[in-house]
């Protein structure tokens, strides 16, 4: 493996109340691997995902993303480095339901100061690859859960992401949904696209991705390789 | 209640800035209406009291002897509206010789009896005079103790043949002010001078008296009942009540307004906080009515939540109210002369319970829609306003070249079209407030520069060689010499060294002198003006400047008082002579309350022949140093008993009070509107805090995040700002009116059109400037919330 994009070192993650939601994490995650993080609910999947966007820090330990040392950024510099390396997807899509479909893909250009026209002409280009484009004036809540879920994958990639980071994305659609959004994420893992993705969902960690990582109570109980035949 | 208490106690702990929000703005709203309660009682209660008690009069009117009887104005009090009547007395004028001021003319009334059904005059040092040559003074309370005669004094009367002298053997106060001094009736005869007419005083009071026409009404009625030509003058006691208030009626109008604001805004504003509160609330109540509380259970819950903070509010304004208000009243009390050492307890009680009503009622109307809701229906109402109204806004907003946490902050007021319409209201309020108090303290002041008469004042007597004892410098026109004031200086050599000095644009001389007019019962003062300098330092209202001898400017309350209009002739009275004017001009000059004569020293040579000019003022041409031209011109009067010096207008101390108190309550109004915008910013960033975490999950920084939230108040600030500066222009002209008309006064054009079109562009970006004030606060917090967090708010 080349240099590992992500690099958790003895992470763990405490809050005031209750048992450490993370414990002495250590992961490494190479560039172009599709990790499935897996485990029941309260076991720290979500919290190692914020981990690694910046959104939270670490109680101890260190987080390395493509070679820049997220656990110690300033509020501005987290956020100046997620929106240049990291696409985030979730459960319930969170998607901003006051804009149209089209200006949520476009946010995150928009955020770093790219000019309008070529961000919708990267937003409409992006919708018509994930096969949305018609729904581009559209408010989200017109759309079905898949179709959301669509969108919020675009948004995610708009600037190019080195890290793709998704939680749960299955886990609010129904199965014809899921299917359609497991397609998507397995073709952009094929396309090179590292992927972190928290799910329940075992069809779409087979599917998907090239290796699961188990969580138990904050901790790492299995790290294990799956032979994609890709 | 146990139940609801708690609802109550965690609903007040959880809206912490909500509950702090009402608690100022109710602070605040109370402290002003203390303070202009309290000033609108000290101004009214002590003339209308005094006047009841002494039986005032409504009318004193003045006849001339020779053209009707006594018996004839005794009938008179028969005259329809009139209820009882006095009279007639007696009446003339006499010139006392002075020592220690300028002459004063006194009108003397001859009365054998202090009481009476009309004008029950109160003797407040010594008794009411027995005999002849005895006299009782008017004790003018508005005058300095030290120009205030006193018992035991003498006034020789040195004009009058044998040079009677009257002993002061009395001091009394009427509230009608129906004379300056009072004899006994068979004294008068005496003190009347050779050659003028003799007259007599009545005393009326009348059934409706409210109105200037009223009181017109009856004077007609009083005119009508005597021979033609008989009623010499006449004063309403409207006009002695006006003067009574003396400074502080100009305080009640803005007062009035201000206190109009406070009310309102403190209304809107507490509606808008009460109504958020709910509506931030409404998952909320649907859990509390689904665990059985009942709709009147809610509605009480809400409006005691709304309640703990106000009375809290409320508590603390009536001290604030009642510590700020006391040296308000010292002003007062020495106008007045009156003795409040606080504010009168029903004022407190008033503003108290009418406070907490406001905020009860508005409070319970809210949570009443609030409690009406079927509970299956609050529980289903979602989180995110979703996209309802401002669709179009957010359209448009976004196509704007700039950037996008800017165009997303836009769109967002029209989003809640109602809420952002109350924020607009109390930004209104609050830049209204600025424009008008601004406006009206440029106006204040601007009455003060009509009383600036030159650049530089030469006056009497030599400068001093050492510094002045009290080590100040002497105060403008007091003398400068220990011993008397000294004489006028030689008009032709002071003209001489004036007109030859580099940067003289014109000058006037002045001599100072009181005469009396037809209709009025006090002596007014004179201005007889040499030069030219004197016409351009008034501000005219009408008419023109006296260009010749027997030409008079006067004020509107002269015109009032005398019933007399510009072009009128009228008669003055000077030491014994009468002189026919005619007025030519109406200028605003607030001296001596409106009520000064400026004419042409020859004029009144008939009367003075050897009136001087005292004083002489002298406008500079543009440019010229005034301390190099004063010390220049003092060598020049060096051998002249003569003393230039700069003019400089020390701070009038109802100004001071004036101007302290808008700044004051401006800066209220500004906080209660900035107080308004934080609360809803606090109000929108809690609605929106998922949508926060969202933004910056992709990316938003901080400083992208304050801009958003600031840039969602900018329309709002101008809307606000934009309809805010209008209403304070016309509050500004409502309020002079309205001092005009409690005054008496026309007020010119420099006085009313203060502002400029700049200024009146920055008051409504002023606006914007409170809004950005109230949005920065939650902005930060906005900008400081935990991503994480607010995304697990699913
Ligand atoms: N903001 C928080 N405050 C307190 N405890 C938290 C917070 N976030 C997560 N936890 C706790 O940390 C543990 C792990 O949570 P999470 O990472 O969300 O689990 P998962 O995503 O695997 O279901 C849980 O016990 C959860 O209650
Ligand atoms: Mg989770």
């Amino acid at each position: 493996m080349t240099a590992p994009v992500i690099e958790l070192t003895d992470v763990s993650r405490r809050y005031d109340e209750g048992p450490p939601a993370l414990d002495g994490v250590s992961l490494r995650i190479g560039a172009g691997e599709a990790v499935a993080v897996l485990g029941p609910s309260g076991s720290g999947k979500s919290t190692l995902l914020n981990l690694v966007a910046g959104l939270d820090r670490p109680s101890s330990g260190t987080v390395t993303v493509d070679g820049v040392r997220v656990d110690g950024l300033g509020e501005a510099a987290s956020a100046r480095y997620r929106r240049a390396k990291i696409g985030m997807v979730f459960q319930f899509f969170n998607l901003l339901d006051d804009l149209t479909v089209v200006d949520n893909v476009m946010l995150p250009a928009q955020l770093v100061g790219t000019a309008r026209a070529v961000a919708r002409r990267r937003a409409t280009e992006l919708l018509g690859t994930l096969g949305i484009e018609r729904h581009a004036a559209a408010y989200p809540g017109r759309l079905s859960g898949g179709e959301r879920q669509r969108v919020a994958v675009a948004r995610a990639l708009m600037n190019r992401p080195a890290l793709l980071l998704a939680d749960e994305p299955t886990g609010a659609l129904d199965t014809a949904s899921g299917e359609e959004v497991r397609q998507l994420l397995t073709d952009l893992h094929a396309e090179g696209q590292t992927i972190v993705l928290v799910t329940h969902d075992l069809t779409l960690a087979e599917a998907c991705a090239t290796r699961t990582v188990q969580l138990v109570d904050g901790r790492v109980a299995a790290d294990s390789r799956l032979e994609s035949v890709r | 209640m146990s139940a609801l208490g708690g609802v109550v106690r965690s609903g007040v702990g959880r809206r912490r800035v909500q509950t702090v929000v009402i608690g100022l703005v109710v602070m605040i709203a109370v402290t002003a209406a203390v303070l202009g309660g309290s000033l609108m009682v000290a101004a009214e209660a002590p003339f209308d009291r005094a006047f009841a008690q002494q039986h005032g009069a409504h009318l004193t009117a003045q006849f001339d002897a020779a053209r009707t009887t006594a018996a004839q104005l005794a009938a008179s009090a028969t005259a329809a509206g009139v209820t009882e009547a006095a009279g007639p007395f007696p009446i003339t004028t006499i010139t006392p010789a002075e020592e220690r001021g300028p002459v004063r003319p006194i009108t003397v009334v001859g009365r054998a009896d202090a009481g009476g059904p009309v004008d029950a005059v109160t003797v407040t040092e010594g008794r009411w005079v027995t005999g002849p040559g005895e006299i009782v003074l008017h004790g003018d309370i508005r005058l300095p103790p030290s120009l205030q005669p006193g018992v035991g004094d003498v006034l020789s009367l040195p004009d009058l043949p044998g040079g009677p002298a009257l002993t002061v053997v009395g001091v009394a106060r009427s509230v009608s002010e129906t004379a300056g001094g009072w004899v006994v009736p068979e004294q008068v005869a005496a003190l009347t001078a050779p050659g003028a007419t003799a007259g007599y005083q009545m005393l009326y009071r009348l059934d409706a008296s409210g109105t200037a026409a009223q009181v017109d009404a009856g004077r007609a009625a009083v005119q009508a009942s005597v021979p033609a030509e008989a009623l010499t003058g006449a004063r309403s006691w409207l006009t002695t009540r006006t003067n009574s208030a003396g400074n502080t009626v100009l305080f009640v109008p803005f007062l009035i307004a201000f206190g109009v604001l406070g009310v309102l805004m403190a209304v809107l504003i507490i509606g808008n906080v009460i109504a958020g509160a709910v509506s931030t609330g409404t998952h909320r109540i649907g859990v509390l009515k689904a665990l059985g509380f009942t709709p009147r259970q809610v509605v009480r819950a809400y409006t005691v939540q709304a309640l703990v903070p106000a009375v809290v509010g409320a508590l603390l304004g009536v001290v604030a109210g009642n510590l700020l208000v006391l040296p308000v009243l010292a002003q007062t009390n020495a106008v007045y002369g009156t003795s409040d050492s606080g504010v009168t307890p029903s004022v407190n009680v008033l503003v108290l319970v009418g406070a907490l009503a406001v905020v009860a009622v508005t409070a319970w109307a809210a949570a009443s829609r609030a409690g009406r809701l079927r509970t299956v229906e609050v529980l289903a109402v979602g989180r995110t306003p979703g996209p309802g109204r401002g669709q179009w806004a957010a359209r448009l907003a976004a196509r704007l070249p700039l950037p996008r946490p800017v165009t997303l902050g836009l769109a967002q007021p029209f989003a809640r079209v109602l809420r952002s319409a109350t924020v607009v209201a109390a930004i209104a309020f609050g830049a209204a407030a600025a424009t008008f108090a601004v406006g009206l303290g440029a106006s204040l002041n601007e009455v003060r520069a009509t009383e600036k008469h030159g650049d530089v004042v030469i006056f009497p007597g030599r400068p001093m060689s050492a510094p002045p004892p009290e080590g100040g410098p002497p105060v403008e026109g007091s003398p400068r010499v220990a011993s008397g004031p000294p004489p006028a200086p030689d008009p032709v050599a002071v003209v001489e060294a004036i007109t030859a000095q580099a940067g003289t644009a014109g000058y006037s001389g002045v001599a100072q002198t009181e005469v009396t007019a037809a209709g009025l019962t006090s002596a007014v003062e004179a201005l007889a003006f040499t030069g030219d300098g004197a016409a351009s330092s008034y501000e005219m209202i009408s008419g023109s400047w006296f260009r010749q001898p027997g030409e008079i400017v006067v004020a509107r309350p002269f015109l009032t008082a005398t019933g007399t209009r510009v072009g009128d002739s009228i008669v003055l009275t000077d030491h014994g002579r009468q002189i026919p004017v005619r007025i030519v001009g109406e200028v605003f000059n607030p001296e001596s309350r409106g009520m000064q004569v400026l004419t042409a020293v020859a004029t009144l040579a008939a009367a003075q022949p050897d009136l001087r000019a005292v004083e002489y003022f002298v406008t500079l041409t543009p440019g010229t140093d005034p301390a190099a031209y004063v010390q220049a011109l003092n060598t020049a009067l060096s051998s002249v008993e003569a003393t230039a010096e700069v003019v400089e207008q020390e701070a009038e101390e109802v100004l001071i009070v004036i101007n302290t108190l808008t700044t004051l309550l401006t800066l209220m109004l500004v906080t209660v509107a900035a107080l308004g915008v934080l609360n809803m910013v606090v109000l929108e960033t809690r609605e929106r805090v998922h949508d926060l975490g969202v933004h910056k999950a992709l990316g938003m920084t901080p400083r992208q995040t304050i801009t958003m939230v600031v840039a969602s108040v900018v329309v709002t600030g101008l809307i606000g700002g934009a309809v805010g500066a209008p209403v304070g222009v016309l509050m500004q002209r409502l309020t002079l009116g309205e001092m005009g008309r409690v005054t008496g006064f026309e007020l010119p054009a420099s006085v009313v059109d203060v502002y400029t079109p700049v200024t009146l562009a920055l008051f409504g970006l002023g606006g914007l400037g409170i809004a950005v004030l109230g949005a920065l606060l939650p902005a930060g917090w906005a900008a400081r919330t935990r991503t994480a967090t607010a995304l697990r708010t699913e």
